[in-house]
């Protein structure tokens, strides 16, 4: 009798502690929006396809913002790829256990460090040193590409944002790129060196085939990092509501613009015009989560399940958000 | 398979000339190489990464630390001439507190979530809680500090526990997803024990199955606490009204270290931004140490259990 209550009461409260979760995710898309709709009634859609933002005349078009928060994610997470997969296969094929050991953890570090630290390092270290060194560099070597144009003489740019974002990005899908080439089977690569293949060739042609659609889900987790990041952007992106093709020049982005007007804003409807921009937000970090999801998704059930169906753990390798 | 060239099918009778590479091997063998120096370099440029930014923050930052900066008052940054008084003593205790009420919150949701999972919930409620924890998980957190901000701290005011719960909604995808692992990894015999001596499930998930996990769960709560304790974003709007004193009632706003930090280095005085240096060194380090403990002893422990 007694053992029948306590059993339903810790059934009902650990569904209560599910439940909270479903309804806090719920609760956050309906006040965010609650909160839009005073701008959305005003401008509605075109607030996301015009560009003027300007608090003090009392227009508010976001479209600088999405280019910004876009574009500064694209490049982190192209640079971070080529980086993050590359330490998953060093770390996961390439180093001796113990090598990797020590550094497997270090990598992860990075992730750990405050976006307000990362914030201060780029203004002081991160902002002079590209303004100096990488965009001139970038601009003389391939400056007949529109997006390397002539740099300013400070670094506060999209393309610093994007450098910082890289420390953001680069633990993330390298850790979850190496637990995804562990789950590759030792047989299939032993059946490859056995077949006279090179490691490089193994790698080519045997353990990026197999994880390719997770090494994708890795990214778009590490996507949804970086657009949601506001801090360390609103430091270094240099607070403009501009587009411009050239990543040398200054810009914003959605999460930075929050972080840097929400605390002081000037009118009523420059407060729901932000929440505007939260909830713009909130569905890309939502929509790219739900694809990484449903790609690490149909990996699993494809791959791991058919491929090893014994370790349980093999599965959860991709299914980790970014941390 | 059809990328893995073919072996240059030129080997004689000879039987040593297999064993030297020559022609297409040994360009194959050198590419192979060279994409080993890639990764090799990849690594090291992330290990070089984090060393010159902690190295760059001791360099500014270590020199602030000083009693009366660890245990000081805030600064007032109001374009002061001379040297800048004070130090980040009510930020300190303030990040403690916030850190505290959100894992207060956050412990028992993500455990009893995860014990729902792995417990109680069809495969289909499992499918179901497991996405939304991975959303909110990859929730930006500056839409967690906006949904309180909207929830609370416009009606009710800005205050500790208003923070505490932004801070919360960050900490209980980590706990939670941590749990679930670890729970997921109590062997089955011990749960079939357990059965076959007729104790109730209550009695199986509290005297069995939670104690079995407890080191990760454990574990996974120190790491997100860390987390928390270095977010900025949560607290931007809903715990920023606070004064340069020592302030303990949660029904206000309390300081933090992130956000004086961030206040700090959005003033520009270059004093202001020295100090700014020694919070972020602080911060950082402090957040760096915890991990690493953390994981030393999870994998101790669990080397110890032999799991």
């Amino acid at each position: 009798m007694l053992d029948a209550r306590a059993n339903r009461t810790l059934k009902w409260l650990a569904f209560a502690g599910g439940a909270l979760v479903f309804l806090t995710m719920f609760a956050i898309a309906y006040k965010v929006i609650e909160g839009a709709t005073m701008a959305f009634d005003k401008y509605g859609l075109s607030f996301m396809t015009h560009m003027s933002w300007n608090a003090s005349a009392g227009t508010f078009h976001a479209s600088s913002f999405i280019y910004g928060s876009v574009v500064t994610s694209v490049v982190s997470v192209v640079i971070s790829a080529v980086l993050g997969v590359s330490i998953g296969l060093f770390l996961a094929l390439m180093a001796p256990r113990r090598v990797a050991a020590v550094i497997g953890p270090l990598v992860e570090m990075l992730a750990a460090i405050p976006s307000v630290v990362l914030g201060l390092i780029g203004i002081y270290l991160i902002c002079p040193f590209i303004a100096s060194t990488i965009e001139p560099a970038l601009h003389t070597t391939l400056g007949f590409l529109p997006i390397f144009g002539a740099p300013q003489s400070v670094g506060n740019s999209l393309f610093a944002a994007s450098l910082v974002l890289v420390i953001m990005v680069v633990p993330i899908i390298a850790a979850l790129t190496r637990d995804l080439f562990l789950t590759v089977p030792r047989e299939l690569r032993d059946g490859a060196e056995a077949l006279g293949s090179t490691r490089w060739e193994v790698i080519r042609g045997v353990v990026l085939p197999t994880t390719s659609s997770g090494v994708i889900a890795a990214c778009v987790l590490g996507f949804g990092r970086a657009i949601g990041e506001a801090i360390a952007v609103s430091q270094v992106a240099g607070d403009q509501p501009l587009a411009h093709l050239n990543l040398f020049l200054g810009g914003n982005t959605l999460a930075s613009a929050l972080a840097l007007q929400l605390p002081n804003p000037v009118s009523n409807l420059h407060t729901s015009a932000l929440f505007y921009c939260a909830a713009i937000l909130f569905a890309f970090g939502l929509i790219t989560n739900l694809i990484a999801q449903r790609i690490s998704r149909s990996f699993n059930r494809s791959h791991v399940r058919r491929v090893r169906p014994a370790k349980p753990n093999a599965s959860s390798a991709i299914s980790a958000s970014p941390q | 398979m059809s990328a893995i060239p073919q072996l240059s099918a030129g080997s004689g009778p000879d039987p040593a000339y297999a064993l030297v590479a020559s022609g297409n091997l040994r360009r194959r063998q050198a590419k192979s190489r060279a994409f080993e120096v890639v990764t090799l370099a990849a690594a090291g440029i992330a290990v070089l990464m984090l060393l010159i930014l902690v190295y760059y923050a001791a360099s500014r930052g270590l020199s602030q630390l000083s009693f009366s900066f660890l245990f000081g008052t805030l600064p007032l940054l109001n374009g002061s001439v001379g040297p800048l008084p004070g130090g980040i003593g009510p930020a300190l205790a303030g990040t403690v507190e916030l850190s505290l009420i959100g894992t207060i919150v956050a412990l028992p949701v993500g455990v009893l979530t995860a014990i729902y999972v792995s417990e109680f919930s069809g495969p289909r409620g499992r499918r179901v809680v497991e996405t939304y924890l991975n959303l909110m998980a990859g929730l930006p957190t500056i839409i967690a500090g906006v949904f309180i901000a909207l929830l609370i701290a416009n009606n009710l005011g800005q205050s500790a526990i208003a923070g505490g719960l932004a801070l919360a909604i960050v900490e209980v995808p980590l706990i939670a997803r941590a749990s679930l692992e670890s729970i997921s990894r109590v062997p089955g015999t011990l749960r079939e024990a357990a059965d076959a001596l007729g104790v109730a499930r209550w009695r199986t998930v509290l005297g069995v199955i939670l104690p079995t996990a407890s080191n990760s769960i454990v574990t996974a709560t120190i790491l997100a606490v860390a987390r928390a304790a270095g977010e900025t974003a949560p607290l931007l709007f809903t715990c920023t009204l606070f004064s340069q004193n020592y302030a303990f009632n949660p029904l206000h706003s309390v300081a933090s270290v992130p956000l004086e930090l961030f206040s700090l280095m959005e003033s520009g005085d270059p004093q202001a931004v020295d100090k700014a240096w020694g919070a972020a060194f602080l911060l950082m380090v402090t957040i760096l140490i915890v991990n690493i403990l953390a994981r030393v002893w999870l994998r101790r422990s669990e080397r110890k259990r032999g799991l």
